[in-house]
């Protein structure tokens, strides 16, 4: 006789199939967040599995910092491609052009809080009424804190004290015109998980997450990629390095790891024996101690 | 990992005082679960507030004004894994005022802690959280008799919290229940054995939910399918695919399968059972799958495709003990929107049979004001008829949540009767 149990990776894999599924029934116009990074690639595979043999039935949303690496939107326009998706691009430079935003002045400055507004305009004007995230409770403590469906008021906002109770796998969709949700298929998936199930099924991610040679200074504890948009300060040289990226956020703001992981399966090790979050290397997150939570109750992914 | 480890997933209740934030932390600190970066960020915290060492309390904390006011408002979920199992915690507070968060934390858990004060033995909030594990019918409850440390490891006081223990919930559903005597703070037996206790037989909690045995806590009589959603590919290879996609609620479906659709009675053979990876040649819960029918059915969502020969209750009736969620005080007579499985239509509280003290856990038929963190028996009737379990059988097809249309609110919560 054979067993009737899942193994954790099936079962993680089942209920974010079955989150998905629902935001396709209860939603009118759904969109996948991506970023181009491990999770939202998950999300996209798990999409298709989920309404396998139908196309995904979802575009993909992308919000344009303009601080990216080259390699994340050369990877998202070819997996768009392949999967004959639609692509909604929002801009950051668009809307700090129109006068939305305004660019954060001083030697830490970074896009990274202007996307709130790209990415809530991009929803109000695409009339979009569930956006999915790549979100895990085990990346943050605020995350920690979110449900599957989680409700945003008219003004893009989360409430975190006053959420809607989430029992058993009954997700409540409901909203009102101009509200929508954010859904997180992937909640209860770390950052271990992610990387055996990437590694079990053989997922396609960007080159970046395995360990190149690239120019890199060091900052903040961790290696920032040299680009365009890099402002050297006093001491800091630009050198050569063996590194490879845990999360991809903006190119200014994503710091390396020194690694020779440059397979899955050493990638898999190294993050197996990691003693340091993946966010450690974000300086977005370090800038208080509830720097993500504050950002997420504006409306941050 | 290896390719059979399961998930598990547990709560734990306890307030501030029983140290359950500190058995947390313990559980993380001990199975290598927490990183260099948040020891440190908690290193810096205790620095600011002039406290040396590290709180094992605040790993636990999420929310600013959670950590200001040094309480958890929300279920918070924690994560960690060991080379056996991966574990899922769902942290709740453990007042009265969120009754409401421990019932959401223990719909979806395998297994509960609930902590006991060495020094105080049972007292009433761990009478109300072995009765809110019974009600939401969680399998297996640890009782872990903290801070035996401060009564010098006595056997003694242990038995004794056993026997207080063991007379008032001989009235509750438990099928599993275990004692552990711990010490989350010094850290004995609750990842390692502890070696001031060399009394106590039995194995550390770790150990212990590394091997509960939770493969049989699923229904796999009782086949059920609600359909979420129908999927129909407009390309030229799949012209006449017609998938029902949905997870397995509980029993098992296999190819040619005499199957019926409810609420429509329609019978028919299933043809296909679908995974991306291909086709199976049967399926279980929860796994996530698309079925096809030999015959042409109308099915859409809402539907559930069942085994023939064992079909659900169907009814517009339902007794329901029922958590009132919300701070808005339940309208009698009103209408709500009943969510149940895949299905939603509209439901009346018909009736308010009694309330249960949260105090004394006795049935009050006097009182019919359903507050927030209240909980009671109701008859509930819907516009049309439902398809599903007893709770007790069936967690799936068995739970309800109710919804304020005015608001969009989830206002209560209910297990059939």
């Amino acid at each position: 006789m054979s067993k009737y149990y899942l193994n954790y990776l099936d079962e993680l894999e089942s209920e974010s199939i079955f989150i998905l599924r629902e935001v396709y029934a209860q939603f009118q116009n759904p969109v996948i967040l991506f970023s181009g990074g491990k999770d939202s690639i998950l999300v996209t595979h798990l999409a298709k599995k989920a309404f396998y043999p139908c196309k995904i039935p979802f575009p993909l949303l992308h919000i344009d910092s303009g601080h990216n690496f080259p390699e994340t939107i050369q990877f998202r326009d070819n997996l768009t491609r392949e999967l004959g998706l639609n692509l909604i691009i929002g801009s950051v430079q668009k809307s700090i052009d129109d006068g939305r935003v305004s660019e954060e002045k001083g030697k830490n400055a970074t896009r990274n809080a202007l996307q709130t507004t790209t990415l809530l305009d991009t929803i109000e004007e695409n009339e979009i009424d569930c956006a999915i995230g790549g979100g895990r409770r085990d990346e943050e403590k605020a995350r920690a804190k979110e449900r599957f469906f989680s409700h945003r008021d008219e003004f893009g906002q989360w409430d975190p004290k006053n959420q809607r109770p989430e029992l058993w796998n009954i997700l409540n969709g409901r909203h009102f015109s101009g509200e929508h949700f954010r859904a997180f298929p992937i909640s209860n998936w770390t950052e271990t998980d992610v990387w055996n199930y990437i590694e079990r099924e053989k997922i396609e991610i960007p080159s970046l997450y395995y360990a190149h040679e690239r120019e890199v200074i060091w900052r903040q504890n961790s290696w920032i990629p040299n680009s365009k948009h890099l402002i050297l300060q006093e001491h800091e040289k630009i050198v050569t390095k063996k590194v490879r990226f845990r999360t991809l956020g903006d190119i200014t703001i994503t710091g390396g790891i020194e690694s020779n992981a440059d397979t899955l399966e050493k990638i898999t090790l190294e993050v197996a024996a990691m003693r340091q979050t993946e966010r450690g290397n974000r300086s977005d997150d370090k800038r208080s101690e509830s720097a993500m939570e504050d950002r997420k109750r504006e409306g941050y992914f | 990992m290896l390719d059979n480890n399961q998930l598990l997933r547990f709560t734990t209740a306890g307030s501030v005082d029983d140290g359950k934030s500190t058995l947390i932390g313990r559980l993380l600190y001990d199975s290598k679960s927490i990183f260099e970066d948040q020891l440190e960020a908690i290193e810096n915290i205790n620095k600011k507030k002039g406290l040396d060492g590290v709180d094992l309390a605040l790993f636990t904390d999420g929310l600013r004004d959670e950590r200001e006011q040094g309480i958890t408002i929300d279920v918070a979920y924690r994560y960690f894994t060991t080379p056996k199992r991966k574990f899922i915690i769902a942290d709740t507070p453990g007042h009265i005022q969120y009754t409401r968060n421990m019932v959401t934390g223990a719909s979806t858990a395998n297994a509960a802690i609930i902590l006991v004060d060495a020094r105080h033995g049972v007292v009433e909030q761990t009478k109300r959280h072995t009765f809110i594990a019974s009600l939401l019918q969680i399998s297996h409850v640890i009782v872990c008799i903290n801070k035996m440390d401060l009564v010098d490891f006595s056997e003694d006081v242990f038995n004794d919290i056993i026997s207080q223990f063991e007379e008032f919930a001989s009235k509750f559903m438990v099928k599993d229940l275990r004692f552990i005597p711990i010490s989350a703070l010094k850290g004995d037996n609750v990842v390692n054995r502890s070696s001031h206790m060399h009394w106590y037989p039995g194995a550390p909690l770790l150990h212990t939910l590394e091997t509960l045995h939770i493969s049989s806590d699923i229904n796999k009589v009782d086949a059920r399918f609600p359909v979420q959603t129908v999927l129909r590919p407009q390309d030229e290879l799949h012209r006449d695919y017609r998938g029902y996609v949905g997870r397995v609620a509980s029993g098992v479906f296999r190819l040619g399968d005499e199957v019926t659709v409810l609420p429509s009675g329609f019978s028919s053979k299933i043809k296909s059972i679908d995974a991306s990876e291909g086709q199976l040649y049967e399926a279980f819960a929860p796994m996530s799958i698309s079925i096809r029918l030999e015959d042409d059915i109308d099915i859409s969502r809402g539907d559930m495709i069942v085994r023939t020969n064992n079909k659900p209750n169907i009814s517009q009736d339902i007794e329901v003990m029922l958590c009132w969620l919300h701070n808005e005080k339940a309208k009698p007579r009103a209408k709500y929107t009943i969510m149940h499985t895949s299905n939603e239509q509209k439901a009346m509280l018909k009736e308010i049979i009694y309330k249960i003290n949260i105090h004394s856990l006795e049935r009050n038929i006097e009182d019919k004001d359903l507050n927030m963190n209240d909980i009671s028996k109701v008859k509930i009737r819907t516009t049309k008829p439902l398809m599903f379990d007893s709770y007790r059988d069936n967690r799936t097809t068995g739970s309800i949540i109710l919804v304020d249309d005015a608001t969009n609110e989830t206002v209560a919560a209910g297990m059939i009767v």
